[in-house]
């Protein structure tokens, strides 16, 4: 069972906002049944302030995607569009206490609903999912979502993209497209890393470091192919590693051992030599 | 509160009864079955007689039960077996809506370099034989069809299968974890060679389980270790668990008729009136052969974990094959391979009733599920299209 925070169980059991303004002055609507959920936002906008007078919703989903939409309402009546747009999915799940992390998602399609109302009352034309990369074919998740949710949410793993846009938890053809999109995100970013590889370490302060990047770098991707990785020692520039797991029959694990050669290099020293065991 | 629980296929309450047979065996009686000494050595006795009373519900004789710690142990136990014993055969077939712990151990197996077919059903969960009989081949090593499936209920031909197999020589193994205690099945005539079995599902306690094995059939151990189960499954014997289960099968055997009835009325009267009382409700499965505990029942335009927590408030206990529910995002692979609509699985209930289930329960979930799903109707977008034009 979902630990869901009473405040979640509260918006869900008794949501507020609830249903659909008559004659309104935007329409956002996101999702779909087939994904499991959706969500139709109806808003009231005095023209003349720009303020939202009024706002409901209609939401097909679980309880987290019930009480996210009805959270989103109550946040964003009486702000200005400029104001609202300021708005994030954290800001949602945050009050409601929090959401679990596989159910982030339904945070994010509220947020993106809220989008989606502004661009159509500002007749704007908004970039047309189809002609969009999608990425995820289960979920109609494209690479412009997937980009834009790691970035406003720092989300550096498969895994966590898929609690925050779904993309990858259906049939997870398409995990390695978007473990190359993490990777263009993250490697051009990090203008405070790249230096990493240059600066002056003592010799326990770059074991410490080796460790931390197979730990965190290397260990769970080996992992989610059923391989394994155990540092063994680290004797100069030499870092001996063994393959365990999967790993050991595996007729590719030169290759492995080469990346995590790659790897260690661009984040720790440029002068790593990996040797398997 | 004490809840309406129509959810016993993912677990059932330990009997009275069988609670008060067991405990004397987690108190005073905590010996270990295997010492000489006549306080420990004495339980063994005990051990048989359960042996002989969960023999007794299957049609079996003692020297087939082999105790384990649950049913997905039974149910690796069965395959790794019948791989060992036939080293030379490398393929195996099951079907696409087993339980995992078959299911997943057929794919690692796949992944271990086996050939593994896995048959399809039809929109009512029906095993498809063309395809069964097109895939049994001199190189099948064990064939392992699930009795009757969790989710729907829905019964598959194991008799017919069986006799294809035991003509053919190829081992038969079925996991029957959800029609034991409610189906009658009596391996003296049942063509399968070995059958799991698990303890919480027959009101006993969780943490045992059974495999039959049918005597004459080739055995390899899966856990290595003790003497006991005569060398078949190593390990300190569960020795409460076990006294419980023969309890709990003895029970199961005494009252079956009555209760397999009882359930099969009051599942029939709840299918009934939800489907009478809400538009837009199908029944998931094969009605002709069905657990008579089990319904499975699809609310459209609306989303299974919401339901199942509206009910959670009037503390009625189910379970929904929706995606939502499920620790992925995949939404159950049985009513995925049935070809139900995504919609109708993300609205799916499954209510499994047991013995213990009374009339009133029924009728409260009858009364309260109207308004459950009117209620999460008017809030969903496509309810209220739905509604309005229908």
């Amino acid at each position: 069972m979902w630990e869901y925070t009473e405040k979640v169980k509260d918006f869900f059991l008794h949501p507020k906002n609830v249903g659909e303004i008559e004659h309104p002055d935007a329409v956002g609507e996101v999702g779909s049944m087939l994904c499991g959920d959706a969500l139709k936002l109806t808003l009231k906008i005095d023209k003349k302030t720009g303020r939202i007078i009024d706002a409901r919703f209609q939401t097909f989903g679980c309880a987290s995607a019930i009480a996210s939409s009805s959270v989103l309402t109550e946040l964003i009546k009486g702000k200005t569009l400029d104001e609202a747009l300021e708005l994030t999915n954290q800001d949602i799940a945050e009050y409601l206490g929090g959401l679990p992390k596989e159910k982030m998602h339904c945070s994010v399609m509220g947020r993106e609903a809220l989008e989606a109302a502004i661009t159509n009352y500002r007749g704007e034309t908004r970039p047309v999912e189809r002609e969009e990369k999608v990425i995820c074919k289960c979920f109609e998740v494209s690479e412009e979502k997937i980009r834009r949710v790691a970035l406003e949410n720092h989300l550096s793993t498969v895994e966590e993209i898929t609690n925050y846009t779904k993309a990858g938890g259906g049939c997870g053809s398409c995990i390695p497209a978007i473990e190359a999109i993490l990777k263009d995100i993250w490697s051009v970013k990090p203008e405070c890393e790249a230096p990493k590889a240059h600066r002056k370490m003592t010799n326990l302060q770059r074991i410490a470091l080796i460790q931390d990047v197979i730990e965190k770098e290397i260990r769970p991707r080996l992992q989610t192919d059923g391989g394994d990785i155990e540092l063994i020692d680290v004797d100069g520039k030499r870092v001996i590693v063994s393959l365990r797991a999967m790993c050991v029959a595996c007729p590719m694990s030169d290759v492995t051992v080469k990346g995590i050669e790659d790897k260690l290099r661009e984040l720790v020293s440029e002068d790593l030599v990996v040797e398997a065991e | 509160m004490k809840p309406i629980y129509l959810d016993n296929n993912a677990t059932t309450a330990v009997a009275p009864e069988v609670f008060e047979e067991m405990r004397p065996y987690l108190q005073e009686f905590y010996g270990n079955p295997s010492s000489m000494h006549t306080f420990g050595g004495q339980l063994y006795r005990k051990i048989e007689e359960a042996r002989e009373k969960v023999a007794a519900l299957i049609g079996a004789v003692p020297e087939e039960i082999i105790f384990t710690s649950c049913g997905t142990e039974s149910d690796n136990t069965a395959l790794m077996s019948a791989i060992e014993s036939y080293p030379a055969k490398r393929h195996v077939i099951t079907t696409r809506v087993e339980h995992p712990a078959v299911l997943n151990f057929c794919k690692h197996l796949a992944r271990k370099g086996y050939r593994v077919t896995f048959l399809p059903v039809d929109s009512l969960g029906r095993l498809d034989m063309d395809a069964f009989s097109r895939a049994v081949d001199d190189d099948t090593a064990v064939v392992s069809v699930m009795y009757a499936n969790n989710e729907t209920g829905v019964v598959f031909p194991v008799r017919e299968m069986g006799e294809v197999l035991r003509e053919r020589k190829i081992l038969f193994h079925t996991d029957a974890v959800q029609a034991v205690g409610k189906i009658p099945i009596d391996t003296r005539t049942l063509p399968v060679d070995m059958l799991s079995l698990s303890g919480h599902k027959v009101h006993a306690p969780k943490g045992v389980g059974v495999l039959y094995v049918r005597k004459g059939t080739r055995f390899y151990p899966y856990i290595i270790g003790g003497h006991q189960e005569r060398g078949r499954r190593a390990g300190t014997e569960n020795v409460a668990s076990l006294i419980a289960l023969g309890k709990a099968c003895e029970l199961a055997g005494s009252a079956f008729r009555g209760e397999v009835d009882y359930m099969g009325r009051l599942r029939d009267k709840l299918e009934k009136a939800l489907l009478q009382c809400c538009p837009d409700v199908r029944v998931n499965g094969d009605t002709e052969h069905r657990l008579p505990n089990t319904a499975n029942i699809s609310f459209e335009y609306v989303e299974g974990e919401a339901i199942l927590l509206r009910m959670d408030e009037y503390g009625i206990c189910a379970s929904s094959g929706s995606a939502c529910t499920s620790g992925s995002l995949e939404p159950s692979h049985v009513l995925r391979t049935m070809g139900v609509s995504f919609t109708a699985i993300h609205g799916s209930i499954r209510f499994s009733l047991s013995r213990y289930t009374s009339d009133a329960e029924i009728d409260r979930v009858i009364e309260v599920m109207p308004g459950i799903i009117k209620e999460l109707r008017g809030l969903s977008p496509y309810g209220r299209i739905k509604m309005v034009s229908g």
